[in-house]
Order: structure tokens, then sequence, then C-alpha cells
């Protein structure tokens, strides 16, 4: 464990299990990610790296187990995912800019969306508790044991919804100088290069403040010479206490960033450890035969 | 022959009653009728269309869901399923009627046409909503929208942008199905012309200009789409 890791675990997952029709590709996994932790996740292809990695954020639902995140299990289909995904980046293989609105309107989308929805919901609820505030005075003077439950003040609203814009796009901003992209800022992502498609996906993830980042093979579908400029970001990222998940195929990356690696195979986490132990001391077969191979 | 070098005289009888016997008014008011029938039936339909096939494209797992999918199953296949004058036959003289509703005739013509072209636009707009890559979606419920706000906010746009040239071609059909509202008493342009013939029996002439007028307003149209497409296509263009 690097200095910046804790002891407060982000997720913690118990005994995950997701099956496709019958084919049963998570057999129950159990781990606990603490933050400040950056997990490299390899392993063979269809062993169930991604699936594993899409099932934290729900993107698919797992069929059994649990995954706590934010003291909420985020399996359960009643707990509304939404608001945890907000918290929960994602950054995928093929980058899924939205095609349909330039670079700082891809940033910028989630975080105003967000925000403004909340806005609103708030000022209905402040204008039901004016509304209603005859009838609970009333039902204060009748029931007067629990006189005080009739209380309710409307909260006042800090913001406007051109305030969070404003926000937004200073965030937004910030970012896109972070990665020296800010003359991109208005153009759409059909005229970029891959490279810089993905470090824009990453930070339209981190706009939302994340606290935990998952990576699904961010660097498999771009050119070897785009390669470097992703993996530097991520590394920074990493640099900067940030938690995070990465499914990847770049051994050398993982050994270098990791403070563990899981190995998943068959649907489990077939061996784990540290980069060290793991890449000069593989215990498990089938993790000596994967990684003869690739290394 | 006899049939060309009579044109000229029919012409003149024509022009005259156009001109100068009101014959132009009646056109106007036809004419006015037609753009409003096919304009409003497509805004109309794009909405139905737009809702049916959203709801088509939501996983299936709540019996609510099923039960919506289903019902538009119904919707479209009676309205595909009909001719457009047995659906304005049936609204006018029946449902209308039967619910006590009394509705101008041209009311009547903008709902039929509208819940009738919101039938083949929904199946168009699921075809352009399956079109948009599933990334997209993913990338958008990743974010922490909803399934709903990820919809209109970033599908629906680029699926609306993929169907462009099918939905002009749908209003192009929605323009010249509009020529048969004679049935139930609705003035359009057939109507106009049938009307300027019938004043002096005379039915060449303006058989002829009414199909002129058609082809102009089908050419105006899709000038228009062609400027909608260039617009809309701005997220493609490569510039620097």
């Amino acid at each position: 464990m690097t200095a910046s890791t804790t002891n407060n675990p982000v997720l913690e997952i118990k005994n995950l299990q997701k099956n496709f029709g019958k084919l049963q590709v998570l057999k129950g996994i159990t781990e606990t990610i603490y933050e400040g932790e950056k997990i490299a996740v390899i392993g063979p292809s269809g062993g169930g790296k991604s699936t594993f990695l899409r099932c934290l954020n729900c993107m698919e639902d797992p069929n059994g187990g649990s995954i706590m995140f934010e003291g909420e299990d985020i399996a359960d289909m009643h707990v509304d995912i939404n608001q945890h995904r907000e918290h929960i980046g994602m950054v995928f293989q093929s980058f899924n800019l939205f095609n349909n609105k330039t670079v700082l309107q891809n940033i910028m989308l989630a975080p105003v969306h967000l925000g403004c929805a909340k806005l609103k919901k708030q000022k209905r609820k402040n204008a039901m508790i004016r509304i209603s505030a005859p009838f609970r005075s009333i039902l204060k003077a009748i029931d007067k044991k629990h006189a005080q439950k009739y209380d309710r003040q409307p909260v006042e609203l800090t913001t406007t919804p051109q305030q969070i814009k404003a926000e937004a796009e200073k965030t937004a901003m910030r970012l896109l100088q972070r990665i020296g992209l800010e003359e991109k800022a208005n153009v759409y992502p059909s005229t970029l290069s891959g490279g810089q498609k993905q470090r824009i996906a990453i930070i339209r993830a981190l706009a939302m403040n994340p606290k935990v980042m998952l990576f699904d093979e961010p660097t498999s579908a771009l050119d070897p010479e785009m390669v470097g400029e992703v993996l530097d970001l991520i590394r920074q990222l990493g640099e900067e206490g940030m938690t995070m998940i990465i499914v990847t195929h770049e051994m050398g990356f993982a050994r270098e960033i990791a403070d563990r690696i899981f190995f998943i195979s068959d649907g489990i986490i077939s061996e784990q450890g540290t980069p060290e132990e793991f890449f000069e001391h593989p215990k498990n077969p089938r993790t000596v035969e994967f990684l003869s191979k690739v290394l | 022959m006899e049939f060309f070098t009579s044109l000229p005289k029919k012409w003149a009888v024509f022009y005259n009653t156009f001109a100068n016997k009101n014959g132009y008014k009646e056109f106007l008011s036809g004419l006015k009728n037609t753009v409003i029938i096919a304009v409003l039936g497509l805004f109309i339909g794009i909405i139905i269309g737009t809702i049916i096939a959203a709801v088509k494209v939501i996983p299936p797992y709540k019996r609510l869901i099923r039960f919506a999918q289903r019902i538009g199953d119904v919707y479209v296949a009676f309205f595909r399923g009909t001719p457009i004058v047995v659906q304005l036959l049936l609204g006018y003289y029946v449902l209308f009627p039967a619910f006590g509703i009394n509705l101008p005739i041209l009311n009547v013509c903008v709902i039929i046409f509208g819940l009738n072209s919101g039938a083949y636009i929904s199946e168009i707009m699921r075809g352009g909503i399956n079109s948009v890559d599933p990334g997209q979606m993913e990338a958008g419920r990743a974010l922490g929208l909803s399934f709903f706000s990820t919809m209109m906010l970033i599908v629906i746009p680029q699926a609306i942008k993929n169907i462009l040239p099918t939905l002009g071609n749908e209003f192009i059909t929605l323009i010249k199905e509009t020529s048969v509202v004679g049935y139930v008493g609705a003035t359009d342009v057939c109507v106009a012309f049938r009307y300027i013939g019938t004043n002096n029996y005379e039915f060449i002439v303006p058989y002829l200009v009414m199909a002129l007028i058609y082809i102009v307003i089908v050419l105006f149209i899709t000038m228009g789409i062609r400027i909608m497409e260039r617009r809309m296509g701005r997220s493609d263009r490569v510039h620097n």
C-alpha cells in the first residue's frame, strides 16, 4: 500500500455474481477496495474482468451478492442507482463522448443537468412546504404530542441555475487546461484524435468529483503512439490519491501504478497481490501460464 | 392533335376562373389547409412517434412498461393496417360523434393525420434510436443521468439526425396524402382545383396545374430538409 491509501473502504463487494442467460460469468467475488487504492485488473479475455468492472456501477445488474458504496447496497434493485453513479466515474474503451455535443458541453452536461434537477426538486419541496403550512398548523394544534413533527421550514436555495452553469464551465475549463486541450473546448468530438477523446472522457468523469474511477481498458482502442498520453493522465490521477480500478492489458503500466493486482479468470479472483509478488512469484498455475504468454 | 391545339384556349378559360372569379381564393384556402394538416400532422406524429419509440426501447423489466409497449404495438398495427381514408371516415363519422365531440373538419383531419403519421414515425424513430451507438446511452447512465434524460439529451437528438432524410420522406408522403381529405368535406389543394374545373367543366388545365403545385411544394420541402441536414451535420464536420 502506498502512502495515499487509507483504511476507509470505498467499495465492499460481497459474493458478487453475474449470469448472462445460463452462462455464469462472475462466480462470487468478495473484495474490499479502500480509499486511495489503485487496483489493476488483469486476466484472460472472457474471464469476467470487464463484467466485474461494469457490475461495480451496475452497468450490468448483478444477479447476486452485494456492493456497499456510500453506506448503501447498490446491487439492490430498489436503490436509486443514478444518485450513486454520480460518484463513480467510468471511462470506456471506446471513449463514448457524446457526438452531438461539443467538448465543453460534454464535460458540463452532467454537472449542470443534475445540479439543476436537484435545484428544481428542492424548489418543488419548498413550494409544497409553503402550501401545506396552514394544514400543518391545524394538525399541530390538534396533535400536540408530536407538535415538532409538523415544523418544517423551506430550505433556502443557495445557488441559481446560472451559478451552477458558470461553476461547471469554470471546472470544465480548468480540467481542459490541465490536459492542455482548452482550445478544443468548442469543437465536436469527431474532430479529435483517439488519445484526445479518451483524455476528455476521463476529465468528463472527473468533473463529477467521483469517489472512485473505473477504467474499462482505457487504452485498448488507441493507436500505440497515443497510449502514453492517456496513461500519463491516469498516472497523475493516481498520484493525486484518486481511488481507481483499471482493467488493462498494459502489464508494464499495471505493475508500475497498481497497489494491488487482481487476476480474474473463470469468474473468480484466482490470484491477487502487490505487483512485486504477483509478477515475480505467481502462485496460481493459471497465473503462471497467463504471465508466461504475455510477458 | 386537337388536344394540344385547344390547350391555349383552355388555359385562358382556366386563367379567367382562377384570377377573376375568385378561383385563386379557393386555391389559397386549399393550400393553407393542406399545409396546416401536413405540418401539424407531422408535428403531432413526431411527438407520438418519439414517445412510442422511446417506450419500445426501454428494457422491459417492469410490467407497466411491457403493458405500455403492447399498447404501442396495437396502435401501430391499427394505423398502419388501415388506409388513411378509412381512418378519416371512422374518425369523422364514428369516433368523434360517438364521444359527442364536435370538432371542425380541419381539426379532425389534423388529429387523424397526426395519429396516422405517429404510427409510421414511431417505427422510423425506433430504427433511428437503435442506430445510435449503445455506448452513448452507457456513457450518459455512467455519469448519473437517468434513462429518460440520456434519451432526451443524447440519444434522440442523434437519432433524429440519422433519420432526417426518412422523416422528410414521411413529410412528403403526408403532404400528398392530404389530397384525400375531400372525402370528409375538407377543402385542400385537390378540392380547390376540382372546384375551379367544375366552374366550366374543363378539367385538363386545372389538374395539370394541380400536379405542378404539388411538385413545387415537394421541391420546397426537399430543399428545406437539405438545409436542416446541413445544419445538423455540424457535429460531423471536420475543422480545427
